[in-house]
C-alpha cells in the first residue's frame, strides 16, 4: 500500500484553529485551567495550540507546562532500547486546576495512561481533558479516549501514523505510512 | 546513545565519556521529580535491591536508599556488623545467600579493593559500587563532576556543557588513601578537564603522574590554578602508620581557610566529599561560604544514584 496524506497544511491549520476554538468554548479565559503537553511528541502540538490560543485570548497565555510519562511507562524493561526520559516543566501547581493533556497521535492509549500517573504527582486537579491531533480508533489497550480531537482515522496495525511539523523539517502534515517504508 | 555500555558500576574507568552524559542527562530529569510534591516514580517496582555495606557509611548508604525508594525498588540493607559475616561466612557465601532470597540488584561498599570485580564474575545480578578499599567510588565521582557540571550550567545561564574543556579542577588532601580521588580523576578526564592533586608528599601516590594529572605540593598554588577544588578528608583509619606529624600541622600546611582562599583573588568552586573534619583540611567558614557547593554535592548525590539504577535495571533482561 502507498503512503498517503490524511491532513495537508490547510486543513491541518484549519484543525488546529477549531482545536483552539473548542477549548475557549470550554474553558473561557483559561483563569482555572492549564495546558501540559505529554513529551516528546505532543510538544508540537501543544506549542501551536498555546501560541494560537495567546493571540486568540487577547494577549493572555494560559498556564503551560511540559510533562515527561517516561518513569511511569508500563513497558520498561521490556523494551530492546532503553527509554529516554525527556523534560519536565512544571512550574505551577495544578491543585483544583482544570488540565488539557495534549499528545499528537492517541493510539493504544498506555502513554496517555502513563501521562495521567505522571500528572497526578503533581497535585489533585479538578479534571483532566484529552486533546489529541489524531485518534486511530478501534486500536485503544486501555480504556481511555478523548475529549477533543482532531482527525479520527481508521487505521490497520501495519499502518503508522506520521505527523510532520514545520518546527522539525517537515510541512504540517499527517501521513499515514505502510509499516515497513518507516525508517 | 540511550543505553550504558556496562552492565555493572564497577569504576568510572569502564565508562565511555558518552555514558557520563547518558548519567548525567538522565540525573537531569530525576532532580526535577525530586522537587515534585511527590517525589516518587514507580518505574523500579519489579526490582529489588540489596545495599551491602561491609564498611561504615551515612551519607553513601541513606542516599542510595533514598533513590532506590524513589524509583519504587523494594531494598534490603544488611551491614557486616551485624550479621553472619562475623561467624565467618565468605563474601561470596553471604551475597550468593542474599541473591538466593531474589535480588536483582547489589549495591555494595568493601573494604578490599576489587571486591565488586570479583562479585561480578561470579553472580548473575547487577552490581554498583559504593566504594572498594583505596580503589574506586565511581557514584561520587559522579556527582562530583555532575555537581560542577550544574554550577557551570548555573554560569551560563542554565546551559549545562557538554564537556569540560578548559576547566581546571585541583584535587586536595590525602590522594594515597582516596577512592573519591581516583574516580574523580578519570571521570573529570573523560570530560575533558585538568586534573592538579596536591598533599604532602607523603599522602601522593607515587607515580600518580602517569595517570595524567599534575602534582604540587603548594597548597596555594593548586588553589590559584584551578577553577574548582575538591578537597579530602584525611583518612585516618587507613593510615597504619603515620604520614605526617600531627593533623595540627596538616591544617597548618593544607587546611583550606577564608584568608588563604580570598589571597588567591579569585572565586573558586569549592567541594568536599563528606564527612568534614572542620578545622583540618576545611574550616568551617570556608565550608559554609557561598562559594561553597557541599550541600549541593549531597544533594545531587541522590538523584546521579538514581540514574545509575534506572539505567542499569532499564537494559533488557528479562523475558
Amino acid at each position: 500500500m502507498q503512503s498517503r496524506v490524511i491532513l495537508d497544511s490547510t486543513k491541518f491549520a484549519l484543525t488546529i484553529e477549531r482545536l483552539c476554538h473548542q477549548l475557549i468554548e470550554n474553558h473561557g479565559d483559561f483563569s482555572n485551567s492549564c495546558i501540559i503537553g505529554l513529551q516528546p511528541r505532543g510538544v508540537f502540538l501543544s506549542n501551536r495550540i498555546v501560541q494560537r490560543l495567546e493571540i486568540l485570548l487577547g494577549g493572555k497565555r494560559p498556564l503551560y507546562g511540559l510533562l515527561d510519562a517516561t518513569f511511569h511507562r508500563d513497558d520498561f524493561r521490556r523494551t530492546e532500547k532503553p527509554l529516554v526520559p525527556g523534560k519536565t516543566v512544571i512550574d505551577f501547581p495544578i491543585e483544583g486546576k482544570r488540565v488539557i493533556l495534549i499528545d499528537d497521535v492517541f493510539y493504544t492509549g498506555r502513554t496517555v495512561r502513563s501521562g495521567l500517573d505522571a500528572l497526578l504527582d503533581f497535585g489533585r486537579p479538578a479534571a483532566i481533558e484529552l486533546l489529541v491531533l489524531v485518534d486511530r480508533r478501534y486500536s485503544r489497550h486501555v480504556p481511555i479516549s478523548p475529549d477533543y480531537t482532531g482527525k479520527t482515522i481508521d487505521a490497520v496495525m501495519y499502518e503508522k501514523v506520521r505527523v510532520e511539523w514545520t518546527e522539525n523539517g517537515g510541512k504540517d502534515e499527517v501521513w499515514i505510512i505502510p509499516f515497513k517504508m518507516v525508517s | 546513545m540511550s543505553s550504558l555500555s556496562v552492565r555493572h558500576l564497577i569504576s568510572i574507568k569502564d565508562l565511555q565519556t558518552e555514558d557520563l552524559q547518558l548519567i548525567f542527562n538522565t540525573a537531569d530529569q530525576f532532580k526535577e521529580i525530586l522537587n515534585r510534591p511527590i517525589k516518587k516514580v514507580p518505574s523500579l517496582r519489579d526490582i529489588t535491591i540489596a545495599n551491602i555495606f561491609f564498611e561504615n557509611s551515612t551519607r553513601t548508604r541513606i542516599s542510595f536508599e533514598l533513590a532506590e525508594k524513589r524509583l519504587s525498588a523494594d531494598v534490603v540493607n544488611f551491614s557486616s556488623s551485624s550479621s553472619s559475616v562475623k561467624k565467618g561466612e565468605t563474601l561470596l557465601d553471604t551475597v550468593n545467600n542474599i541473591l538466593a532470597m531474589k535480588v536483582d540488584m547489589v549495591v555494595m561498599r568493601h573494604q578490599s579493593p576489587g571486591a565488586p570485580v570479583f562479585l561480578s564474575r561470579h553472580i548473575d545480578a547487577n552490581i554498583i559500587n559504593a566504594g572498594d578499599g583505596t580503589h574506586e567510588h565511581p557514584t561520587q565521582g559522579l556527582l562530583d563532576a555532575y555537581s560542577i557540571r550544574e554550577q557551570l550550567g548555573k554560569q551560563r545561564n542554565g546551559e549545562a556543557p557538554t564537556d569540560f574543556k578548559g576547566m581546571k579542577v585541583a584535587i586536595i588532601g590525602d590522594i594515597l588513601h582516596s577512592r573519591v580521588a581516583l574516580s574523580n580523576i578519570h571521570c573529570l578526564q573523560k570530560l575533558g578537564a585538568e586534573v592538579l592533586v596536591c598533599g604532602p608528599p607523603t599522602l601522593i601516590p607515587h607515580f600518580v603522574e602517569t595517570l595524567g594529572v599534575r602534582v604540587t605540593y603548594n597548597i596555594k598554588e593548586a588553589l590559584m590554578w584551578c577553577d574548582a577544588a575538591n578537597i579530602l578528608r584525611i583518612q585516618l583509619e587507613r593510615q597504619d602508620i603515620k604520614f605526617f606529624p600531627s593533623l595540627r600541622e596538616y591544617a597548618l600546611y593544607f587546611g583550606v581557610n577564608k584568608e588563604l582562599l580570598d589571597s588567591i583573588g579569585k572565586d573558586i568552586i569549592i567541594m568536599h566529599p563528606g564527612p568534614i573534619n572542620r578545622g583540618v583540611e576545611i574550616t568551617s567558614d570556608v565550608a559554609d561560604s557561598g562559594q561553597s557547593i557541599i550541600l549541593q554535592q549531597v544533594e545531587n548525590g541522590v538523584a546521579i544514584r538514581m540514574a545509575v539504577l534506572y539505567l542499569l535495571a532499564g537494559r533488557k533482561e528479562v523475558s
